[in-house]
């Protein structure tokens, strides 16, 4: 157990180290100068004024010093929690930017993904091999996990918000209302996060209930299915060892689907302009604020490594075989 | 000659297979034919502003008097072939790596398996978000470009784990004593003996690259020039007409998008009932 873990941490801390790398480099490769282009957004016309934001620009990357120093620095930085600073809210520094929006997100990704994987795992398994439910809720699983996420979100909030008016399309509470420990502001949370949360449920939704459905199928053909049948097991009885079975690669699946999930989350978050990390790429992107796009880069890729490394521990509980060190599905 | 009209008589029997693919080539007729039949471009302001469907115009007009049906048309273009080069690029290299990590094993195994996980746990969106936004991106193929590049490795992985239970059959051994190269082996041997496997992947990283694609659009970093499926659901979140009742802006795109890739998916259980009778309802 302890290599499976070592062989996991290692990849993990190589692909942070890719991250920054890549984070590093990017600006710094690109074809054409970013603070020109940036002093070309900026749109100014004076040439003291441009000057000025010049030396700062070039100061901020640090493009004065040789290149293993920038590199150096760069991560000298990031140990000290600095992402610098956001040009979109100048003067605030990228981390508290990104603090305040990453409740938001978490809010609406956790609960969406674990009631999704938990709910699909369960319908996928009840569904497999009963005729009936098999052949109307496979299309339906196929469709939904086809949908783009910010479609089904534009559909949601088009029909229960603008046509029906049951629920608030925009925000995460009341504009009329002031952040504060209160019921009615809890109830205002709450109402402006159901939309957001149904939509990335129902597509991660169909996801899940497809792969189970799938899963069981296979494992419904096993030796061992076979075997209890034989002994005259009862179906429930059958159906409870494959799902054991089952969830395994649907653990793994988890940690495959992460980065699409959190994708989902992001564009979820654009089209309900909810104020978490989506809201904030898209006001980053729209701002030329370069800076604040890296932050929640790294930001994502961290939490995204967390996440991965969370799910291996929980895989070593489910399955007794890394415990002993038979390897299984690493 | 009986096996292949065998097993197409099965295929066409598979009713997932055929509905699946029966809409897929509609809406790629749709994507081939459609434009030249209309005189002007998807951009051009030609009807009168927010028009509902009509006899006329049958998806609409934007906000701008634009053409939603002649966008549908040009965008489900540029949604196949983001989905082609993307799926096609993401295919090739996952075989590249997965055929060599498997076939080659040992210290080879061990980096490429090293490098496929590293890209695998980067959030692929989330980088193609900052190369995108740096760098700019003018056009479909290089859109393709960037996705294929960060979409593999789940492929590669699947296909080393298949190469690897081929590798020791008797029939690569024999190749093998009878003096094949290593590409050989891998190309004559190994890969057609999981063609229906690799054939499936494609299909898979087909239309997630058509996803990913629509993702990045709908958050502005697509193609500049031309128009896609993603790119009207951004212009119509855009310019509100979510709030404005535009239905016939938004629906048709993501309709488009989601019909693509869902018949995908199906065409694929579909394919896989065929290749393994055992799934094959009872």
């Amino acid at each position: 157990m302890p290599r499976y873990f070592g062989r996991k941490l290692l990849i993990y801390g190589l692909t942070f180290f890719v991250a920054v790398t890549i984070n590093w480099m990017i600006p710094r490769f690109m074809p054409g100068d970013p603070v020109q282009s940036m002093l070309a957004r900026a749109n100014i016309a004076q040439p003291e004024a441009v000057e000025a934001m010049r030396v700062h620009y070039t100061d901020l990357f640090g493009f004065d010093l040789p290149l293993w120093k920038q590199y150096a620095n760069f991560w000298a930085a990031l140990f000290r929690g600095d992402l610098g600073i956001s040009i979109w809210l100048f003067p605030t520094p990228v981390a508290d930017v990104i603090a305040r929006a990453v409740p938001y997100t978490l809010g609406l990704l956790l609960p969406a993904v674990l009631l999704s994987w938990v709910a699909g795992n369960r319908f996928g398994a009840f569904a497999a091999r009963r005729k009936w439910l098999d052949n109307t809720a496979l299309p339906i699983g196929y469709l939904l996990t086809a949908t783009p996420y910010m479609w089904l979100a534009i559909l949601l909030a088009w029909g229960l918000g603008v046509v029906a008016g049951v629920l608030p399309v925009a925000g995460a509470y009341s504009f009329a209302i002031q952040p504060e420990w209160s019921w009615d502001f809890a109830g205002s949370l709450l109402q402006h996060w159901l939309l957001p949360f149904a939509s990335l449920f129902l597509v991660a939704f169909g996801g899940w209930a497809i792969g189970m459905r799938n899963m069981i199928i296979y494992e419904l053909e096993a030796d061992y299915v076979r075997y209890l049948r034989s002994l005259g097991a009862s179906g429930r009885l059958i159906r409870r060892y494959a799902f054991r079975n089952a969830i395994l690669p649907q653990v793994t699946g988890l940690a495959l689907q992460l980065g699409v999930l959190v994708a989902g989350a992001l564009v979820t978050e654009i089209v309900f302009s909810y104020p978490g990390l989506g809201h904030l790429i898209l006001q980053a992107i729209q701002n030329q604020d370069f800076f604040l796009l890296q932050g929640i880069f790294l930001f994502i890729v961290v939490g995204v490594l967390i996440a991965n490394f969370v799910i291996d521990v929980a895989y070593v509980v489910v399955d007794p075989r890394t415990r002993v060190g038979m390897g299984g599905a690493a | 000659m009986t096996g292949v009209r065998n097993a197409l008589r099965v295929a066409l029997r598979n009713g997932k297979l055929v509905a699946g693919l029966a809409v897929v080539l509609a809406l790629l007729l749709t994507a081939l034919v459609v434009p030249a039949t209309i005189a002007y471009g998807p951009n051009e302001y030609v009807g009168p502003a927010a028009a509902p469907p009509s006899a006329e115009y049958w998806f609409g007009t934007t906000t701008f008097g634009q053409d939603v049906f002649a966008q549908f048309a040009y965008g489900l273009r540029a949604t196949f072939l983001v989905g082609l080069l993307g799926g096609g690029l993401a295919a090739v290299i996952g075989m590249a790596v997965g055929f060599t990590a498997g076939y080659r094993g040992g210290l080879v195994d061990e980096i490429l398996n090293m490098i496929t996980n590293i890209v695998l746990v980067l959030p692929a969106l989330v980088v193609l978000l900052i190369v995108n936004a740096y760098l700019g991106v003018r056009d479909v193929g290089v859109q393709a470009l960037f996705i294929g590049l960060t979409s593999w490795p789940w492929a590669a992985r699947a296909i080393r784990a298949q190469t690897l239970s081929l590798r020791s059959r008797d029939f690569v051994d024999l190749a093998r004593l009878s003096g094949m190269r290593t590409p050989g082996i891998i190309v004559r041997e190994i890969a057609p003996n999981m063609s229906s496997y690799l054939f499936m992947t494609f299909i898979l990283l087909f239309g997630g690259s058509i996803l990913i694609a629509a993702s990045l659009d709908f958050i502005g970093l697509g193609p500049s020039q031309g128009v896609s499926l993603g790119l009207m659901l951004n212009n119509a979140a855009r310019w509100s007409a979510l709030h404005l009742g535009m239905w016939w802006w938004f629906v048709p795109p993501g309709a488009g998008i989601t019909a693509v890739v869902g018949s995908l998916y199906v065409v694929n259980v579909g394919l896989d009932e065929v290749f393994n009778p055992k799934l094959r309802e009872m």
